[in-house]
């Protein structure tokens, strides 16, 4: 397609202008670039809150911030990567844009409701930089009572309230994409011929209705006993501590699903695609996402096997959280079938997928170590803890983020992205990544507690490593913010279909009209038909096939 | 029913499916709502079994009386509220608007009943808090029965009050019209909601008010 035909066409970018027709828009596209937007302005404030500690941890003495400061700086970047940045990012981004697409669909079921998710996601998080501004929180993300109930004297109710809220923007995102995904399917979308994409983000919302709610009660208890001095957990009355810490990671350890599910569904769209072959083991992989969502619900006391939990239960969960590995595993272990005898091409998204498949494993091995008793009594509270869940976290849910915004941007923007940048911004990222949180393995197995401004000087070497390395991290994190907005006005046009991929997101002309589709589409065939896809000219949609 | 039906929503394909999503999607937020509330319950019942025979005598202070006419008016209530959806499914528009009224007018009377308790428990110095004060046995985990007293009536109430507001709000489009056969969805949705609030109520008063009496 020409350029000049493109400017003629009529889609969801240019179909309307204004600032009111993008903040009162219900169209999933448009509120998905909300997102996008919103997502990554509390990136960047929770990215310069991780500057900061890493650069105090550059020296040994507690020189830069003191250690009040530092606990805000902490509790700031816990909360806003967890809260307003992991949670949110795949779903609300692409499970938005793409949700739909994919299924054939107008639009999600209900698009107003997916508009006030949105207010709701920048009222909690304005809110919650209101309380930073103020003056800050030092009680982690985690709000571990009493302390979050009664001592600490910084803004642990507003904090609070703005993470309340934002837990109803989470549920009412997730019940969105479960009707949409049971009623608006196109004819011939079968639950089989669903793409791996959305069975994740199926599985993830079951998190985010199952289990929001009950972090919003801990936290609204936490808010009611320091307002009202109601007392739930305080241990002078006969309160139980430990009842927060149970309510707070039913929901909080399902959330790490949250975080990686998304992106597990993104790594299998970009694996099939670059490999031009099938997905090894479909039903596998979609009913692994339903299992790691189902077992996640049953592991939260792995996170209190030193806070006075009985042995027993200690146990029970310990060997629960490593049932965690097997459908972890199967999905790794499908990719990479997948891989096998695939033409496997090496674009932008294929790296960051490859990236995530090699962190998320050493991630979710070093999981297991921690799921042990004994070890885990050893790294409790250690640099091992937080190097563990930022190799899931960043390393797996960032890595698949970034990929899937790269896979998908011609699809958003109508324009490619320069490849040779992309290239050179995900060996950056998955470098820098390695030299800033593998040294903290190293750090947290000989000993150093985490949440502490100042360390032992034997310590320094491996710290400077990893301040090194966050800094190659943060320059990877700047180049596709600076690319990818070059793009949207210099990038090549992508046409409809790029990567020559089988969704039916590719089916529709770059960006989608606002409907999506010029006419409801009709599935006749299984998502990662790639076999069929070459080349391109023989895929119609609309054909009738038996597989 | 016709594609030109009035009420359809451009991205549904028919009025079939756009009422089927609706109930679905209100179906599920009740299930986020019993995990919210139960949150709760599942630390009230933490405290029940280790601190039984003080939740036992706190329990005594509250009054069977007024929760049992508190049960009975919001069981009426739901009743209303179903006649209410089944008006607009008739299309009766001065039914539909008498029952939402009734409806409003029982909710009010639970909560005037309510606060009328929580009064009561002010003047006694049962409020975690306030001067709480409590003779017949442990002070401190009688306070966490108070706690949770209020704490789950309080958030109970702030439901009905969320309630009576959707209420008055569908009275207000009942009387204009609004409602038909072909469309009666806010009002179908916020009966479920309605019926939702009520069944938390009769898990409340037995836990919270017979303790000491099965």
């Amino acid at each position: 397609m020409s350029e000049a035909a493109m400017e003629r066409r009529l889609h969801y970018l240019n179909v309307s202008y204004g600032v009111k027709s993008w903040l009162f828009t219900t169209d999933h596209k448009r509120i998905a670039w909300l997102y996008l937007l919103s997502i990554t302005f509390f990136f960047f404030i929770g990215g310069l809150a991780a500057t900061l500690l890493r650069l105090e941890l550059l020296t040994p003495q507690g020189d830069l911030v003191q250690a009040e400061t530092y606990n805000k700086l902490f509790t700031m970047h816990g909360v806003m990567m967890v809260f307003f940045f992991l949670i949110p990012s795949i779903p609300a981004v692409l499970g938005n844009f793409l949700i739909p697409m994919m299924i054939g669909a107008r639009d999600l079921a209900f698009p107003r409701l997916n508009l006030l998710s949105w207010y709701l996601y920048m009222s909690g998080g304005l809110l919650t930089i209101g309380a930073a501004v103020a003056g800050g929180v030092d009680t982690g993300w985690t709000f571990y009572t009493p302390y979050s109930s009664i001592y600490s004297n910084s803004h642990v109710v507003l904090t609070v309230c703005g993470i309340f809220i934002n837990g109803f923007s989470s549920i009412l995102t997730g019940l969105n994409f479960i009707v949409t995904v049971h009623k608006m399917r196109a004819p011939g979308m079968t639950w089989f011929r669903l793409p791996l994409f959305v069975w994740s983000h199926y599985a993830t919302s079951i998190i985010f209705i199952l289990g929001t709610p009950v972090v919003a009660i801990a936290l609204a208890l936490v808010a009611l006993e320091r307002i009202f001095r109601l007392g739930i957990f305080d241990p002078a009355l006969g309160g139980d501590p430990i009842l927060f810490q149970h309510l707070f990671w039913f929901y909080s350890h399902p959330a790490v699903y949250i975080m990686i599910l998304p992106g597990m569904g993104v790594v299998s769209e970009v694996i099939a695609c670059f490999s031009r072959k099938r997905i090894f083991g479909y039903s596998f992989v979609a009913f692994a996402s339903l299992g790691i969502a189902v077992l996640g619900f049953l592991v939260w006391g792995h996170h209190m096997f030193v806070s006075g939990q009985s042995i027993y239960a200690g146990m029970i969960f310990s060997l629960l959280s490593m049932l965690v590995a097997i459908p972890s595993a199967i999905k790794v272990f499908n990719w990479t079938a997948t891989l096998y005898k695939g033409s496997i091409s090496l674009d932008a998204p294929m790296l960051y997928a490859l990236g995530f498949i090699g962190l998320f494993t050493i991630g979710g091995l070093t999981g297991i170590f921690l799921a042990t008793l004994a070890i885990d009594i050893h790294v409790h509270d250690t640099y091992f803890i937080v190097a563990h869940f930022h190799y899931i976290m960043v390393g797996g849910a960032v890595m698949a983020y970034l990929g899937g915004i790269h896979f998908w941007w011609p699809k958003m923007t109508g324009r490619l992205y320069p490849e040779g940048w992309a290239r050179l911004a995900a060996v950056t990222i998955f470098l820098g990544f390695n030299l800033t949180f593998f040294p903290q393995f190293v750090l947290g197995y000989l000993g150093m507690p985490r949440r502490y401004h100042a360390y032992p000087p034997e310590f320094q070497v491996l710290n400077v490593m990893s301040t090194a390395g966050a800094s190659i991290l943060a320059l990877g994190y700047l180049l596709p913010l600076i690319y990818l907005i070059w793009s949207l006005r210099y990038g090549r046009v992508a046409g409809m279909n790029p990567w020559r991929a089988t969704g039916l997101e590719w089916q529709t002309p770059s960006p989608p009209p606002t409907d999506n589709f010029e006419k409801t589409p009709i599935v006749t065939r299984e998502p990662y038909d790639y076999a069929r896809a070459e080349p391109q000219s023989e895929y119609a949609p609309g054909e009738v096939e038996h597989v | 029913m016709s594609k030109s039906h009035p009420r359809l929503l451009h991205h549904f394909d028919d009025p079939e499916q756009q009422l089927e999503a609706s109930q679905s999607g209100m179906w599920l937020f009740l299930v986020t709502e019993i995990m919210f509330f139960g949150g709760m319950f599942i630390g009230y019942t933490v405290y029940r079994e280790a601190y039984f025979e003080v939740f036992a005598h706190a329990s005594n202070h509250l009054s069977v009386w007024l929760g049992g006419i508190n049960t009975a008016v919001l069981i009426c209530s739901s009743l209303s509220m179903a006649m209410a959806v089944h008006s607009a499914h008739q299309g009766q528009r001065r039914k539909i608007v008498f029952y939402l009224l009734l409806t409003m007018v029982l909710g009010t009377a639970f909560l005037g009943i309510k606060f009328t308790e929580y009064y009561h428990k002010y003047g006694e110095n049962l409020i975690p808090g306030l001067d709480f004060a409590f003779k017949e046995g442990n002070a401190g985990q009688a306070a966490i029965f108070y706690s949770f007293y209020f704490g789950m009536t309080g958030l109970h109430a702030l439901h009905m009050i969320i309630g009576l507001g959707l209420l008055s709000f569908l009275a207000v489009q009942a009387a204009r019209g609004r409602f038909s056969p072909l469309y009666s969805t806010p009002v179908e949705m916020t009966g479920l909601y309605w019926h939702f609030v009520d069944i938390v109520w009769i898990f409340l008063f037995p836990l919270l008010y017979l303790v000491g009496r099965h």
